[in-house]
């Protein structure tokens, strides 16, 4: 299997039936996952027949495809053409993306595993939330529940496996951490990542018009306030927790 | 209004059809009813199409008033279901009239039945389907108080049934390598095919836990892979090497790998094993799996052509007990042996 792994990216792969996944690399890098942008907005253009819906993650593009319609062989032909033409890890983000700056507790009662992680990087609970609060992260992809962003990278030092035990349950608006990444949660869930900051930001407003808030390639920067200001905000602010939004170009 | 008054409903009845395809990219999961075959079972035994909602049961049914003449048909594991006291057969169309009671009870077998009704029931669309996707926020449980209305019944046929299959105890799933497969030795996925699991405690829509004595069958690097793009089958290990199959209701990405993808028929399956029941797992190649795919889907459309005229036969009655059958005989104080 080690051959396999250590295959040549971009490689293509199946996914259960009617899938096919193309993936740009095997770990998370800046390069790759706007490869991974790229190439699903290329796809999107082809307009392949027998496409039913593409999806992105960290660094590689999902297509679900109907087989009757175009066989395995034939679309993984037609990606690999594709893949041919241009060095996706070369190309530029889509226009259009937005920086959010959304106000964050960190650590607290309302975001206890600060410290754990922090040791776990190496440094001070302070040095910790100055070194998070200040770094630009991207909307590398939206999964695992509605509207919930996956964001980084973050630096190598944060590179901090995900815990053996499942956590039951963190708050909606909760910034977890784990592999250089945060997850900003839509909903109350369990998770595995580390809870080391709280925000009131809502990425998914089912009854609103626009339910998804962010996109793909947005950007997001979550600044330390105390427990009282995000109070404060989230009551002036039900939706977004006080967080503002600015066009990047 | 044509349809149902929810007298009394269980903790888990829900409107499910097909589901939304297409917001993957958005973390929007598939979801849809549990056990598709139901669904399409019971536009057979309707002669409508299988989009059309119904409601899923999990476990544990209610009571319902008809508001106004309706056809239902009841699909998935069979229940106990009486109308006026009187049993009405499972896997069956029948006609109800207004002002009947229908009463469904425990699951004999399996864990979802699905209740239709002709003109399918209606709901409200949010991103292309009725369909509640509880853990995306859309939508709610159907609860006491609520109605079931029927949207417009073109059809006008009931009293037929269709043979209830071997959908409900377990037994063999089909499975297919998937892209994260290599991430398992082949030792492991030979030893996770040779391994008699069962179905475990927690189980819902979103997943359903396999369990197994001695070792579990985890990943190398498990706890550091990146994130990737879930299919509903997909059969993802925990971190300690644990498996669960996730259901149409899952989350779309995830990082605990995943050894292989059940195919969407046997999906079915997975989902009507009650807690215990014996699961086995079989790989199968991908050309065989798409064949038998491609069968199974052209079976749903066909079921129409099984569907049979319901007899009054004592094999046909789910609940034979409840019937007295020799009414007035027997009393408790008579000994029955005199």
């Amino acid at each position: 299997m080690k051959a396999t792994q250590r295959a040549a990216f971009p490689h293509i792969r199946t996914v259960g039936l009617s899938g096919l996944i193309v993936s740009f690399a095997d770990r998370l890098s800046e390069p790759h996952n706007r490869a991974a942008l790229a190439f699903r907005e290329a796809v999107t253009r082809a307009a392949i027949d027998g496409i039913a819906e593409t999806s992105t993650s960290l660094a590689s593009v999902f297509v679900r495809f109907d087989p009757d319609v175009v066989s395995h062989a034939k679309l993984t032909e037609a990606l690999q053409t594709l893949l041919a033409v241009e060095d996706w890890s070369d190309v530029s983000l889509p226009s259009g993306r937005r920086l959010w700056k959304v106000p964050t507790v960190y650590g607290t009662d309302l975001a206890p595993q600060l410290s754990e992680a922090a040791d776990l990087a190496g440094m001070s609970e302070e040095n910790a939330i100055e070194a998070l609060g200040t770094s630009r992260v991207r909307v590398l992809t939206i999964g695992f529940a509605p509207g919930q962003p996956y964001l980084g990278p973050l630096g190598a030092e944060w590179n901090i496996p995900r815990q053996t035990e499942l956590t039951p349950k963190v708050p909606q608006g909760a910034l977890v951490l784990a592999v250089s990444q945060f997850v900003l949660f839509a909903d109350v869930s369990p998770t595995g990542w580390r809870h080391v900051g709280q925000t009131a930001f809502r990425t998914y407003r089912p009854e609103a018009a626009e339910p998804f808030a962010l996109r793909p390639g947005d950007e997001m920067l979550f600044f330390p306030v105390t427990k009282a200001e995000l109070q404060r905000r989230q009551y002036n602010d039900p939706e977004f927790g006080g967080a503002y939004m600015e066009n990047i170009d | 209004m044509r349809g149902l008054k929810v007298l009394k409903s269980s903790p888990s009845m829900t409107l499910q059809d097909q589901g939304r395809l297409g917001f993957l990219g958005n973390g929007v999961s598939r979801g849809g009813a549990a056990d598709m075959r139901a669904l399409a079972e019971g536009a057979a035994l309707l002669g409508q199409s299988a989009d059309l909602a119904a409601l899923e049961i999990a476990g544990v049914g209610g009571s319902f008033e008809v508001t106004g003449d309706v056809r239902i048909a009841l699909t998935g594991a069979p229940m106990s279901a009486v109308v006026d006291d009187q049993p009405i057969a499972w896997n069956s169309s029948h006609q109800l009239r207004a002002g009947q009671v229908l009463e469904i009870g425990t699951a004999l077998k399996g864990v979802y039945g699905y209740l239709h009704l002709g003109g399918g029931i209606k709901g409200k669309d949010t991103l292309g389907s009725i369909a509640i996707h509880l853990a995306a926020g859309l939508g709610a449980r159907t609860r006491e108080g609520d109605l079931l209305s029927a949207g417009p019944d073109r059809g006008t046929q009931t009293g037929l049934c269709l043979p209830l299959d071997q959908r409900f105890e377990g037994g063999e799933i089909r499975i297919v390598e998937s892209f994260q497969s290599g991430l398992f030795t082949s030792e492991t996925r030979a030893r996770f095919a040779e391994t008699v699991f069962h179905r475990g405690a927690r189980a819902n829509r979103m997943g359903v836990e396999i369990c197994s004595e001695g070792a579990g069958f985890a990943a190398r690097d498990q706890l550091n892979i990146l994130s990737e793009v879930i299919v509903p089958g997909d059969v993802q290990m925990t971190g300690d090497g644990r498996p669960f199959v996730l259901m149409r209701e899952s989350q779309t990405t995830g990082g605990y790998p995943r050894i292989g993808s059940v195919l969407p028929c046997d999906l079915n399956k997975v989902a009507q094993a009650g807690l215990g029941s014996p699961i086995r797992f079989k790989w199968i190649a991908l050309t065989a799996a798409l064949e038998i795919e491609r069968r199974h889907a052209k079976e749903c459309q066909t079921l129409g052509a099984q569907c049979a005229p319901l007899r009054r036969d004592p094999a046909d009655i789910p609940d034979l007990l409840s019937y007295q059958l020799i009414g007035g005989v027997i009393s408790a104080d008579q000994d029955p042996f005199s």
